[in-house]
């Protein structure tokens, strides 16, 4: 395929698409297929089916629509007017929609969400804008999205000197939660020496409560295989490796078929759109370890070694796999890139706060009325995101705290809901922007617990290299455990900050250095609610159980057990 | 070599391109704590006792691995640093049960020295006492986990210097083991060349050799009445 053709099969595919009277767009993203999206999108074959199958009649499972606890989700879309969401569809449901739709008659408003709903209006989708549109598996409806258009003219157009500039002036920064500004490290990339270069797009998602890279690869795998060639181009690489986590099957096999359709056309592989420049990219599956999200440990893991993280410098960009320079992004830094050159560089870096550009994804989770997959632009305050698009609390329950960045994160009280979520401010709340997952918290929540939670994560996912993340983590998780269980001293507060502080300044990764985080910052906001549980015994949001005794209570309930048996003289 | 000078502890000092900052404070008598530090082989930077805080730097550094370069200010032994390595060896202590007292290697282990030199008199942290096995079915060393202290020198040794890259580690976090081939007895190990590097390298009383430990230090009395019996036998004229 060149470039001739690919506008032109954009173009028949979205001629087609408009001449049909009728789309409709089931969610097929695991939310949805847990809810039962596949018992619709069945009956609505079956109705098709037995209409014949008319032409003008489309039927698409998409990936991920956004609002995953509304699901299954259907989307109609018909020329030239208003598209419309149904949620908790069920299979009667979306047949008497589409019977409603074939006779002319009201469809049932039964479900349907507002036309003006802020979940939707309030978000700005750049990296998502094909999720929940297109088939993930049809490189056709990527194409018709103006899909690999970016990359036609990245090879046609520009030099790869002239594409790491657009990146720069972007201002993207990475998605991975680091923050380094992307277009530097490209930089840094293409002028390293070696005899090869290489890039691997970290898929290697591991935080609790956070799925944005999981739905970006299940729903619009295209989009970073675009990304990765586009930066295979800038940088100078020939090969380069998605690196999936383990626990992703459903992301694995559809980048897999992703690869093998755009070889087919001549996307990928060698002469990519009928230029020069060829290019390979493979899938590499994680084993299930959290610490290969660290790009050093990744790398090991490519490699076929341990995954365990070394010591920074060589930077990978300098000294990567099999001592190559190598790039290494998110995959959703990745599915920035093509929005990029979509829009243009200036237009990209219209959008955002400070020094944070562009737009996030966030995993919106915990007590808040709309969980799902949100994009908005940095430097949205937090109340926002909180309370227009996830719609406040689940039963009107009061906001506690916004953790973000998930084990590597912190906690931000509701004091600071006005705080515009960037790396830089959220960074000096004492969290991090991380990969992107938001867990909202109402007051039934412990922070001390919440903190233990993390603590636990860590200390299961340390690779055990260096010793303040091997032992520290776990002694700090027995010291918050104290805390809970009511027998911690003010001395082993003490010493909980003092171990923070010094895991967080020793510790070899980035993980270990990361683990205290969420210690530190609910120690930062909430040192009430550690203080209750340690001087009295008492947990506020009534989450822990104070059913041991600390030390000196102890021995002083042993002295007056002695002495009474002493007075009144009765035995044990 | 290009001479480079830098600041340590408020001294210029002058040292040779491509030295690390250990190997520079080594050199003038500077003493910064290692562990899983061992002149010859690759360098991990896993124990993190040779941190030192370098001006610029947003958090300590391990000496062990960074290069000094020109104009670098370096601190090897501030207050902060003093007591983060004080933690960090009260955590290695508590993590496994090393008891000094019944000991292969007690007064020659680097693990009691460092305490030792730090002045630790006391753990703060809770004792983990993990129960873990011991592998003696090597015929003559045999590996003690409870005295591990995973600074990997036996794993590096047995890959880099002898090349049978017998030793490896298991699982992680606190779980981690190190583990002979796949995770065999010792005594079973194909690879092993029984050269006894990891033993003569092991900070600790975790690889030893046989032979030396309380348990083994029984004396063998029965022979004395052996002898006597033949004697007697033989002065009675019969064939011993």
């Amino acid at each position: 395929m060149n470039r001739v053709e690919l506008a032109e099969l954009a173009e028949t595919v979205t001629a087609q698409q408009q001449s049909c009277r009728l789309r409709l767009l089931v969610c097929c993203g695991t939310p949805c297929v847990a809810a039962g999206a596949e018992a619709v999108v069945a009956a609505l074959r079956e109705k098709l089916a037995a209409l014949g199958n008319p032409a003008d009649l489309e039927l698409v499972g998409t990936g991920c629509q956004g609002p995953c606890s509304r699901g299954p989700l259907l989307t109609v879309l018909r020329p030239g007017q208003p598209e419309q969401v149904w949620q908790k569809t069920t299979p009667e449901l979306a047949v008497s929609i589409l019977e409603a739709e074939l006779q002319q008659a009201p469809v049932p408003d039964e479900n349907l969400l507002p036309a003006d709903w802020p979940f939707f209006t309030r978000q700005t989708r750049l990296v998502l804008a094909n999720s929940g549109r297109i088939d993930p598996e049809n490189l056709e409806q990527y194409i018709a999205c103006g899909g690999y258009e970016s990359l036609a003219q990245v090879l046609h157009d520009m030099t790869p000197d002239q594409a790491c500039d657009s990146v720069v002036q972007s201002g993207l920064r990475g998605r991975g939660g680091g923050g380094y500004p992307t277009g530097l490290k490209w930089q840094l990339v293409r002028k390293g020496s070696g005899s090869r270069k290489f890039i691997v797009a970290n898929g290697d998602e591991g935080d609790p409560g956070a799925y944005m890279d999981r739905s970006l690869m299940e729903s619009d795998p295209h989009r970073i295989l675009e990304g990765i060639a586009i930066a295979g181009y800038a940088i100078g690489a020939e090969q380069g490796y998605i690196y999936v986590r383990g626990e992703y099957p459903v992301a694995a096999q559809r980048l897999r078929k992703a690869i093998k359709d755009a070889e087919r056309a001549g996307l990928l592989g060698s002469r990519v759109l009928d230029s020069s420049f060829s290019f390979r990219i493979d899938i590499r599956i994680g084993a299930g370890a959290f610490v290969c999200g660290e790009e050093t440990a990744l790398l090991a893991s490519i490699m076929g070694r341990r995954g365990q993280p070394r010591i920074r410098p060589p930077y990978p960009a300098e000294a990567g796999l099999w001592g190559c320079p190598t790039l290494i992004n998110n995959v959703e830094t990745f599915g920035n890139i093509p929005s990029i050159f979509s829009i243009g560089p200036q237009a990209f870096n219209a959008i955002g706060n400070g020094k944070s550009r562009g737009t996030k994804v966030f995993a919106l989770c915990g007590e808040v009325v709309n969980n799902g997959l949100i994009e908005v632009p940095m430097g949205i305050p937090l109340r926002e995101i909180v309370f227009e698009i996830g719609g406040g609390l689940a039963n009107g329950a009061a906001f506690k705290a916004a953790q973000t960045g998930g084990p590597s994160g912190g906690c931000i009280p509701a004091e600071k809901l006005d705080t515009p979520v960037d790396y830089e401010n959220l960074q000096a709340l004492g969290s991090i922007m991380g990969s992107g997952g938001l867990i909202v918290m109402g007051e039934q929540s412990c922070m001390v617990d919440v903190a233990r939670f993390f603590m636990e994560f860590c200390l299961d996912e340390s690779c055990g290299k260096c010793v303040p993340c091997r032992t520290g983590t776990v002694e700090i998780y027995r010291l918050l455990s104290r805390i809970c269980n009511g027998s911690a001293s003010q001395r082993d507060l003490q010493t909980l900050e003092q171990l923070c502080q010094m895991v967080k300044d020793t510790s070899l990764c980035g993980l270990g250095a990361a683990a205290p985080n969420p210690v530190l910052s609910t120690l930062r906001w909430f040192r009430a609610e550690y203080e209750a549980h340690v001087s009295q015994r008492r947990c506020p949001a009534g989450v822990c159980t104070m059913d041991q005794l600390p030390l000196h209570l102890l021995g002083e309930q042993l002295l007056q057990r002695i002495a009474a048996l002493r007075c009144d003289g009765e035995g044990y | 070599m290009p001479a480079i000078t830098l600041t340590i502890n408020n001294d210029l000092i002058s040292a040779r391109q491509g030295q690390t900052l250990l190997e520079v404070a080594r050199e003038h008598g500077i003493e910064i704590p290692t562990l899983c530090h061992l002149d010859g082989l690759e360098a991990m930077g896993g124990c993190r006792l040779c941190l030192v805080e370098l001006q610029g730097a947003p958090r300590p550094v391990p000496s062990c691995v960074t290069k000094a370069a020109e104009g670098m200010v370096v601190t090897t032994h501030s207050d902060k640093l003093v007591e983060y390595r004080k933690m960090l060896v009260e955590l290695l202590l508590a993590e496994r049960t090393h008891t000094c007292s019944i000991c292969v290697q007690n007064n020659n282990c680097e693990l009691q020295t460092l305490a030792a030199k730090l002045g630790i008199d006391h753990v703060r942290f809770d004792y983990l006492h993990q129960q873990l096995p011991m592998d003696a079915s090597r015929e003559r060393f045999a590996l003690d986990h409870n005295r591990c202290v995973l600074c990997l020198r036996c794993v590096r040794v047995c890959d880099a210097v002898e090349g049978a890259h017998t030793w490896d580690v298991r699982g992680r976090g606190s779980t981690s083991r190190i583990v002979a081939d796949l995770d065999r007895p010792w005594g079973t190990s194909t690879s092993c060349t029984d050269c006894g590097k990891c033993v003569q390298l092991c900070p600790t009383g975790a690889l030893f050799k046989k032979g030396a430990t309380v348990g083994e230090m029984k004396k063998e009395r029965s022979f004395l009445n052996r002898i006597l019996e033949r004697r007697r036998l033989a002065a009675q004229g019969g064939t011993p």
